[in-house]
Parts: structure tokens; C-alpha cells; sequence
């Protein structure tokens, strides 16, 4: 692929971002955050492809730190995401929820 | 060894892009909080499938190592999670952010030297190296700085020194030629030992990762809202730079969704403060003048009402409609339980309760909403500056819990300091204010807080959850 074609995905994907992200309330910002935080992890892609046909032992080392820092990112990441998520009720849910209970 | 090596590469970039529009719809699900969980799964089904999909097909010289490495980070993570409260989530997110960053330049570097053993360095791929190598150096160092302010392991006040800005622009120059030398004359070095190290990116990552210390040292505490989103948005980018530099379409796409939602938080975050982000990085706010101290006096001497549980809870007894405003000081006391349940009592007796949350509350964008989250609290309950200000002249009580600057009104009529013309919550204009404090001291901007003095507000001194234990506690007695 050219620069240009890789340039074109970013600016592209830079106005899909700012059109989404513009949109999400508040109260979501901060699952926000750690859920485009472990989007970030994305990088994992290249520290795989790094560590995995690293050709000398010292791009095979860093690569293998690489996947390390980036599969924490990844998974640390959603999974803090998910539980803090889990969290937010509305009213109604809250009601039905200890409706249930009784 | 590759499974899947015998796959075309057209495969492979549709699988990517796949993932990528798995992302997008996972982020587009997150703009309301019932379709939140699911858009969390969608956006980790894409990373699942892209990663998946890239072990398979890359040839992999060593596997065990590769694997190895996963389950280690897999098991950190994990780790990380489960064991972290909710007061320790920013500087979580923090940590997770830097980890995103400097895994990038890792593999920048790494890509380099690889290419050092063919031969052949590319311009784009250079340059592109050298900035991915910046921006996860300073993600990295940067993050590590924040969450250690966050966690209190750092000073968290801001270290301000003579010729700040000059010791960091010289790092700044250092990494930059660095690059320069790096993108110009990449085999420069060729007959010297290590050169296979390519040691001007290492010279680049050394500087940059001064820098990224340098540049979050002397950030205050209240600050760091606008640091985590920053630094956020340049883990993303980090990605999209190494994408760059590995030719990786989902990478980019990737990379700058979390660039630009960093970015649209970042900026959010320094207009509730009405502050630029040069000035939250380069400026020094909570300078004093030098007479504070004596105006503090002025204000207050005389001014102050101070009241007691028991008064508070007569007060509430009569109201048909309270407004709570947690700040900080709400997180540092872990009252944001007791707050709930005092909610709820009220709501039980039929008042109309809501809570006024302001953008920059707590130490990263939508703290409180988390905190109170945590706490069992309606998120229909929760309504930010917009919503909740034009009520506060219906409403009987505010009840201020730890928050200071964002409620101050001299932030509407001084015409300079550190907080003028910043968004705050217009509490005074509600019939009755409690707020609740340890002491009259000023907010991280060192300004002093006029609403303390106002006829209509009352001072309720002590720790946040003792305070509203006890609030609670004589609610119940007398219901």
C-alpha cells in the first residue's frame, strides 16, 4: 500500500471518530476512555507480527515486551470497561430489579 | 510456521477491515448507556479477530515466545482488573494508556532493526517510525507520571522551576533530530558497534521519554482530566503511526478513532475549565499573587454560617427538591455510598433528588458518573452543567459534597484569575446551600470561594462519608 492510500483510512476514519465520539453522553466518558484505550491495544497487531518473524534475537526481545505491554492494554482494558459499564442502571432497571427481589 | 500462511493478502485486509467497522459500530453503540455492554463486546470481538487472524497468517519464528508473551499479559491484565476499586480506576486507565504507547515504539524500534538486517530503510517508514517513536515514549513516561500522581506515589501538586519550558523544548530538539538523523542518514552509523541496534531511535525514544516525564510533572492534580484524555488521544495515534510504519490498514483506523475520541475529550475537558491546552500544559495556574491570603479573610470574616447534621436534616425535611453536587473531595472520602443512600431516603419520602455534575468533577472526564454508577445511582438521575443550572432557582437544597471551583460564582464576574470565565455550577441561586467540607481552604486554584460567604449557604464541616453517614443515619430516625 501507498503512503497516500494509508493517509486516506486515516483522515477518513479521523471524521468517522469525530462524528461517533461527538455524540456519546457524558456519563460514558469514562468507560469511553478505557474502551478506546483498549482499542489503542490495536497495536498488539504489530507487536505479533514483531516478535513473531523478528529476524535478530534483540527485535524478537522487544517485540516480546511489546505483546506483553499491548495484550495488557487489550484485555485490562475491556475488562475494566465491561464491569464499570455493568454499573449503569436507569431508574427503570433499578426498580424491576429490586421488583424482582421482593 | 503459519497456519494460514497461504492466504491471500487481499483476505487478510478484508478481515482487517471487518474488525475496523466492528470498532466503529462498538464505539457508536457507546452513545447510550443500555447499548454500552454490548458495543464493549462488539469493539473486543474486532481486536479478538484481527489479532486472531494476524497470528494465524504471520510466520511465526517463534512461536512459544509469542504465546508466552500473550498469556503473560493476558494474566496481567486480568489481574489488573479485577483487583482495582473504583476510586483507582483513573490512574488504572492512566497505566493501561501508557502500556498502549510504549508498546508502539517498541515496536517501531523493533520493525527498524529488522530492516537494519536487510539493508534497506524507507523514507515513509522512517519518518513514520521516528514519530511513533516520540508519541509512545511520551504516552509512556507520561501515563506512568500520571497514574503515579493519581495513585499519590508522585506528587501531585504542580512542580513549576525556572526555565521549565526551555529544558523541555531541548528535549523536544533532541528527539526530534534524532529523527531527522534517522530519516536523512539511517546507515550513517553503519561501521560503529551496535549499529544494528539503530541507536539514533533509541536516542529519540531516551529523549522523548524525558520528555513525557518532563512534560507531566507540572501538572496539578485537578489538571489531570486533561492529561488522561490527551494522553489517551496519543496512545491512539501512536497505533495509527505504527500502522504507518507496518502498512497496517486496521491499525490506522484503529489508531485514530482512539486519537480522535482523546482529542474530542481533551478539548471538552479544557473548555468546562475555560482554559487552553497550552495554558493547562505551559501555564502556571494557582500562582498566587501574594494577597490572597489577606482577600480569603476578607471574604470570609464574619460571612460564614456553619450549621450541624441535625439542622441539616430539618432542613431536608422540608424540601420538595434537593440538587447534589459531589466533587473530588466526594472521591477522596469514598462517600459517593452514603451520598447514594441519603438519595434515596429522600426519594423514598418523595422528594425530587438529582445530582449536578460538572464536566472537570474528579481527576478524569466523567469520574463522578462512574463513582455514583458504582454506588447504585440512576444515571437518569445524574445531569451535567447544561441541564441541571437553570433549575437551582427551583430547587430547595443543594448539597455540595468536595467540590469547590466548580461552584464558584466568582468565576461569572472577575474578569481575570485562574477561574474567570470558566462554566460552574450556579448553586447559589437555590433557596438553601449546604456544603459540606473539612476546612475553608481554596480549591486547586488557590482562588477564594464567595458562595461560602453568601447568606444562603450554611457550612457543613467534616469528612464527606462521616458526615453523610450520620446525615443518613438521622434520616432514618426520623422517618
Amino acid at each position: 500500500m501507498t503512503f497516500v492510500q494509508n493517509l486516506t483510512f486515516f483522515v477518513l476514519a479521523a471524521f468517522v471518530g469525530y462524528e461517533i465520539i461527538t455524540k456519546i453522553p457524558t456519563n460514558l466518558h469514562t468507560p469511553l476512555m478505557s474502551g478506546a484505550n483498549a482499542i489503542s491495544g490495536i497495536t498488539l497487531i504489530g507487536s505479533v507480527v514483531v516478535a513473531g518473524s523478528g529476524s535478530t534475537t534483540l527485535a524478537t526481545g522487544l517485540g516480546f515486551l511489546a505483546v506483553v505491554m499491548a495484550t495488557v492494554n487489550v484485555v485490562g482494558g475491556y475488562l475494566v470497561t465491561n464491569s464499570m459499564l455493568d454499573q449503569f442502571r436507569s431508574g427503570d432497571d433499578r426498580r424491576r430489579e429490586r421488583g424482582g427481589g421482593d | 510456521m503459519a497456519i494460514l500462511g497461504g492466504l491471500p493478502p487481499s483476505v487478510l485486509a478484508f478481515v482487517y477491515l471487518v474488525a475496523g467497522v466492528l470498532f466503529i459500530q462498538g464505539l457508536r453503540d457507546m452513545t447510550h448507556p443500555r447499548t454500552a455492554p454490548r458495543g464493549n463486546l462488539i469493539s473486543a470481538g474486532g481486536m479478538a479477530l484481527a489479532v486472531g487472524v494476524t497470528v494465524l497468517v504471520t510466520d511465526i519464528l517463534s512461536p512459544v515466545l509469542l504465546f508466552a508473551g500473550l498469556l503473560v499479559g493476558a494474566a496481567i491484565g486480568v489481574w489488573l482488573a479485577v483487583t482495582v476499586e473504583t476510586t483507582e480506576m483513573p490512574q488504572l486507565v492512566g497505566l493501561f494508556n501508557g502500556f498502549g504507547g510504549g508498546a508502539s515504539a517498541l515496536v517501531a524500534g523493533a520493525e527498524l532493526i529488522d530492516m537494519f538486517g536487510t539493508g534497506s530503510f524507507q523514507t515513509g517508514v522512517t519518518a513514520t517510525a521516528a514519530l511513533a517513536g516520540i508519541i509512545g515514549s511520551v504516552t509512556f513516561w507520561g501515563s506512568l507520571v500520571a497514574a503515579g500522581k493519581l495513585h499519590g506515589v508522585v506528587n501531585d501538586s504542580a512542580v513549576r522551576y525556572d526555565g521549565e519550558q526551555a529544558v523541555k523544548a531541548l528535549f523536544l530538539a533532541v528527539a526530534l533530530l534524532a529523527g531527522l538523523h534517522l530519516v536523512a542518514r539511517p546507515n550513517l552509523l553503519g561501521a560503529v558497534p551496535l549499529a544494528g541496534w539503530v541507536p539514533s531511535y533509541w536516542v529519540l525514544v531516551a529523549a522523548a521519554s524525558i520528555l513525557g516525564v518532563l512534560l507531566v510533572v507540572p501538572i496539578g492534580g485537578a489538571d489531570m482530566p486533561v492529561v488522561i484524555a490527551l494522553l489517551n488521544s496519543y496512545s491512539g495515534l501512536a497505533a495509527a503511526t505504527t500502522g504507518f510504519v507496518l502498512d497496517n490498514s486496521v491499525l490506522i483506523i484503529a489508531g485514530t478513532l482512539v486519537g480522535a475520541s482523546g482529542l474530542i475529550l481533551t478539548v471538552i475537558m479544557c473548555e468546562s475549565m475555560n482554559r487552553s491546552l497550552a495554558n493547562v500544559f505551559f501555564g502556571g495556574l494557582g500562582e498566587a499573587d501574594g494577597d490572597d491570603g489577606e482577600e480569603m479573610a476578607d471574604i470570609y470574616e464574619g460571612n460564614i454560617t456553619t450549621t450541624s447534621s441535625e439542622e441539616v436534616e430539618m432542613i431536608l425535611d422540608v424540601a420538595d427538591r434537593v440538587v447534589i453536587v459531589p466533587g473530588y473531595g466526594m472521591a477522596v472520602a469514598q462517600a459517593q455510598h452514603a451520598v447514594a443512600e441519603l438519595a434515596e431516603l429522600l426519594e423514598g419520602e418523595g422528594v425530587d433528588v438529582e445530582f449536578g455534575i460538572h464536566p472537570v468533577a474528579g481527576r478524569m472526564p466523567g469520574h463522578m458518573n462512574v463513582l455514583l454508577a458504582e454506588a447504585d445511582v440512576p444515571y437518569d438521575k445524574l445531569r451535567d452543567l447544561e441541564e441541571i443550572n437553570p433549575t437551582f432557582s427551583q430547587t430547595d437544597v443543594v448539597i455540595v459534597i468536595g467540590a469547590n471551583d466548580v461552584v464558584n460564582p466568582s468565576a461569572n464576574t472577575a474578569d481575570s484569575g485562574p477561574i474567570a470565565g470558566m462554566p460552574v455550577l450556579n448553586v447559589g441561586e437555590a433557596r438553601t446551600v449546604i456544603v459540606n467540607k473539612r476546612s475553608l481552604s481554596p480549591g486547586f486554584s488557590g482562588v477564594p470561594n464567595p458562595l461560602f460567604a453568601q447568606d444562603n449557604t450554611n457550612m457543613l464541616f467534616g469528612d464527606g462519608k462521616e458526615t453523610m453517614q450520620e446525615l443518613v443515619n438521622l434520616y432514618k430516625e426520623n422517618h
